[in-house]
C-alpha cells in the first residue's frame, strides 16, 4: 500500500526542520523512499506539488547554496526559528480574551483562521476553558459574497480586478484595485484601496461588487503606503464619536430621537413663539456628523439655541430648502 | 481546518507538540480541542507512527501508546521520541489576521481594563505571526455599542421560553417612543441592522422591529397568542411595496446621491452635474417630509405638489421660530 501523502509531507518537514545546512534535492530523495522508489519524472513532480504544499501550510521553506563559495548546488531548509511559534507568556485573562475572540466571527472561512490559530495556541501549551467574562460578546459577520477573495486578497497584497455597480447606477464597470485593508462600518463591509485606473485611493463598499473578485499579480506585489489611515478614510462611514454639546428647546413631547441621549436642563421653558411648553435639552454630538440634518428632521419642534455656529446652521439649510422651493 | 492531506499535516504539526505540553489528556478532551472527531485523532496518530527523522530506523520513529486509546475516548493519548517537533507552526497570515480583527472588534466597546488586556494580547500576537506578516489593515466599527446584542440575548431568551416582551420602542416616522407588548417570533438580521420579526398586539398585526430602536426590552411573564404564520423571506430586502405607499420624486445633488444607495429606490435619472431625480416609496408620506428635510438643500422633493407644498409650510414653521427669536433676542 502506498503512504499517504501526509505521511510523505511530515517527513519532509521533519527531515528539513533537524537538518543543519541546506540539504540537496538528491540528498533528500535517497533519505525519503517514497521520492526513492519513484522514477525521475514522477518524483520531479511530486516534489514541486510537495513544496506547493508546505508554503500553504505557512511553512517557511527556505532554498540556498549548499555551499557558500561555490553556488552550483542548491538546498532546501527549514530554519527553526521562523518556524517555530515563539515561546510567549499569556496571562489568564489574556487567554480569556483570546477564548472569546474566537467566536467572534460569523464567517465560515475567517471562523475557520482563528480557531486554527486557536488551535496552534493550544498546542503551545495554553487551555481555552469555557471561561466567561463579563462582557458583551460582539459578532462579526460577512454576507457580501465577494467578502473572503477580497480579505485573502489583503491579508496577501494580491492586486485585483471586479465588476462595480456605483449607486445609482445600471451598469457595471471593471475596476482595478490594489486592495489596501477592509473596513466594517454599521454592518457593512468596505475595501479601501490604490484604484490602480484613476491612480486615487478609493473606497467600495463590497455588497456593489457584481462579479468575482480575480487576481490580476502576484501576492506581494504591492506595499501600501507609510502612513496610510485606514480609520481616516473610513471616518465618513460611520457616526462621530460626540465630542461637543448643544443647547435646544424641544416642544414638551416631541424629537423622542433626541431625548433618548440628551440631558433635560428646565421644562416650561418660554420659547420664542410665546408659549411656555418647552424643554431645554443638552445634547451631546459629534462635530463632523449631520447633527444639523438630524435637528432639520424635527423641523418646528427644536429650535437650537448654542452653539451659534450650530444655530447658523440650521437657519441656513432651512433658508436654503425655501430659496430652492421658490426657484 | 482545510481537508484533504493539508489539513491532516497542519493538525499533526499542532497535534505533536500539544501532546508533548500535555501529560494526561484523554482522547475525546483532544479531539474537542482540535475540533474533529476522535476517529480523525486516532488516523492522525496512524500517520504520526510512521514518521520520525531521516533514516526512518525504529530508533528514530515517533511512538504513539495505540493501546491506551483502543476501543476508549477516556483513554490517555501519549506519544514519545518527538521532541524534534516541541513547537507548533507559527501562525499564519491569515489566521493571525482573522484573530487580530475579533480582538479588534472584542475591543471596541469594551471597558478601558478589557482593552488592555486586549492591546497586550495584539503585541504578544505581533510576535507570533510569521515573519513577513504584515498587521493586518482593518478597521471595526460596529453597529451598536453593545444595547443591541443585550437586547438579543433577552429577546432570544423570551422567543425560547414562549414568553411575550413588552417593549419601548421609537418610532422616527412619527418621533414617538410608543410601548408595545409583542409576540416575539425570529430575530433577523439585514443590510446591516438586527431586527425582531413579532406579532404587535398595538397594531394587531405583524412587524419587523429594529434592535436598535428599542429603548427598552422587557420579558412579560404570559405566553406567546398562537398564530399560524410562514417564515419571512428577507431575501428580497425588508422594504415590501404596498398599494398604499407614497411615492415622491426627489432631486439630489452630487454630494447626495448616496440616497439612491441608502434607500431602495423605484427609479434613478441623470440630471447632469452629477445631480439625480429618484423615485421613491414610503409607507408614510411623513417619513418622505422628514427625509426632504433632513437633507435640505442637498435634496429636494419635487413631486407629488401636495408634500413639497407641505415641505415648504414645515420649513416655513421652522424658520420662523429662528426670526422671532432673532428680533426678540
Amino acid at each position: 500500500m502506498r503512504p499517504p501523502k501526509s505521511e510523505r509531507l511530515l517527513n519532509l518537514v521533519i527531515l528539513l526542520l533537524v537538518a543543519r545546512n541546506y540539504t540537496t534535492k538528491e540528498q533528500i530523495r535517497a533519505l525519503m523512499e517514497p521520492y526513492r522508489v519513484s522514477t525521475d519524472e514522477a518524483f520531479d513532480r511530486m516534489f514541486e506539488r510537495d513544496k506547493d504544499d508546505l508554503r500553504a501550510l505557512g511553512i517557511p521553506l527556505e532554498t540556498g547554496f549548499v555551499d557558500k563559495f561555490f553556488e552550483d548546488e542548491q538546498g532546501y531548509r527549514i530554519k527553526r526559528d521562523a518556524f517555530e511559534l515563539p515561546s510567549i507568556d499569556f496571562t489568564a485573562e489574556e487567554v480569556a480574551v483570546l477564548g472569546l475572540a474566537a467566536r467572534v466571527w460569523r464567517h465560515a472561512g475567517l471562523a475557520a483562521a482563528t480557531s486554527d490559530a486557536l488551535v496552534k495556541l493550544k498546542a503551545a501549551g495554553l487551555s481555552f476553558d469555557r471561561e466567561q467574562l463579563d462582557q458583551v460578546q460582539p459578532t462579526l459577520a460577512a454576507e457580501e459574497p465577494s467578502f473572503e477573495a477580497m480579505w485573502q486578497a489583503t491579508v496577501h497584497r494580491t492586486p485585483v480586478r471586479f465588476d462595480y455597480r456605483r449607486a445609482g447606477q445600471r451598469e457595471a464597470s471593471t475596476r482595478h484595485l490594489e486592495p489596501w485593508g477592509v473596513v466594517t462600518a454599521q454592518g457593512r463591509w468596505y475595501v479601501a484601496g490604490l484604484d490602480t485606473d484613476r491612480g486615487e485611493p478609493r473606497m467600495f463598499r463590497l455588497s456593489r461588487i457584481v462579479s468575482e473578485v480575480t487576481s490580476t499579480g502576484n501576492p506581494g506585489s504591492f506595499t501600501v503606503p507609510e502612513g496610510t489611515d485606514l480609520r481616516a478614510l473610513s471616518q465618513t462611514l460611520t457616526p462621530l464619536q460626540p465630542d461637543r454639546t448643544a443647547v435646544v428647546l424641544a416642544r414638551a413631547g416631541a424629537a423622542n430621537g433626541l431625548r433618548g441621549r440628551a440631558e433635560v436642563l428646565a421644562t416650561d421653558v418660554t420659547g420664542p413663539d410665546g408659549s411656555g411648553s418647552w424643554d431645554r435639552l443638552e445634547v451631546p454630538y459629534g462635530s463632523g456628523s449631520d447633527f444639523t440634518g438630524e435637528l432639520l428632521g424635527y423641523a418646528d419642534a427644536v429650535i437650537v439655541e448654542s452653539p451659534p455656529e450650530l444655530r447658523a446652521s440650521v437657519r441656513d439649510r432651512l433658508a436654503g430648502l425655501l430659496a430652492g422651493a421658490v426657484r | 481546518m482545510s481537508g484533504g492531506a493539508r489539513g491532516q499535516v497542519s493538525r499533526l504539526l499542532a497535534l505533536v507538540p500539544y501532546l508533548q505540553s500535555r501529560t494526561d489528556v484523554s482522547l475525546a478532551q483532544v479531539a474537542a480541542d482540535f475540533g474533529v472527531r476522535p476517529e480523525q485523532i486516532v488516523q492522525d496518530l496512524k500517520v504520526l507512527w510512521m514518521c520520525g527523522l531521516p533514516g526512518l530506523t525504529p530508533d528514530k520513529m515517533i511512538e504513539v501508546d495505540f493501546e491506551a486509546i483502543e476501543d476508549d475516548p477516556e483513554g490517555v493519548v501519549h506519544i514519545e521520541n518527538a521532541e524534534f517537533l516541541a513547537r507548533p507552526v507559527r501562525l499564519g497570515s491569515s489566521e493571525a489576521s482573522a484573530l487580530i480583527v475579533a480582538l479588534r472588534a472584542l475591543s471596541e466597546g469594551s471597558p478601558e481594563s478589557t482593552q488592555e488586556v486586549i492591546d497586550r494580547c495584539l503585541v504578544k500576537l505581533e510576535e507570533a505571526a510569521a515573519t513577513g506578516t504584515a498587521m493586518p489593515r482593518v478597521e471595526v466599527h460596529l453597529p451598536r455599542s453593545g444595547t443591541g446584542e443585550r437586547h438579543a440575548a433577552v429577546l432570544q431568551g423570551a422567543i425560547a421560553n414562549n414568553q411575550q416582551v413588552r417593549l419601548d420602542y421609537y418610532v422616527p416616522t412619527r418621533d414617538e417612543t410608543t410601548q408595545r407588548v409583542v409576540d416575539p417570533l425570529e430575530l433577523m438580521t439585514s443590510d446591516g441592522h438586527d431586527y425582531l420579526d413579532a406579532w404587535c398586539h398595538l397594531a394587531q398585526g405583524r412587524r419587523l422591529f429594529r434592535l436598535d430602536r428599542m429603548y427598552a426590552v422587557e420579558v412579560v411573564d404570559a405566553p406567546r397568542h398562537e398564530h399560524s404564520l410562514s417564515p419571512r423571506d428577507l431575501s428580497a430586502g425588508l422594504f415590501e411595496p404596498g398599494p398604499d405607499d407614497a411615492v415622491a420624486v426627489l432631486h439630489l445633488e452630487r454630494h447626495a446621491r448616496w440616497v439612491a444607495d441608502y434607500y431602495p429606490v423605484d427609479a434613478v435619472e441623470e440630471l447632469g452635474d452629477g445631480r439625480i431625480a429618484v423615485t421613491l416609496r414610503a409607507g408614510d408620506p411623513r417619513w418622505l417630509v422628514r427625509l426632504a428635510m433632513r437633507l435640505a438643500p442637498a435634496v429636494t422633493l419635487v413631486e407629488p405638489p401636495e408634500l413639497r407644498d407641505e415641505v415648504t409650510r414645515t420649513a416655513l414653521a421652522a424658520l420662523d421660530l429662528y426670526g422671532r427669536a432673532a428680533a426678540n433676542p
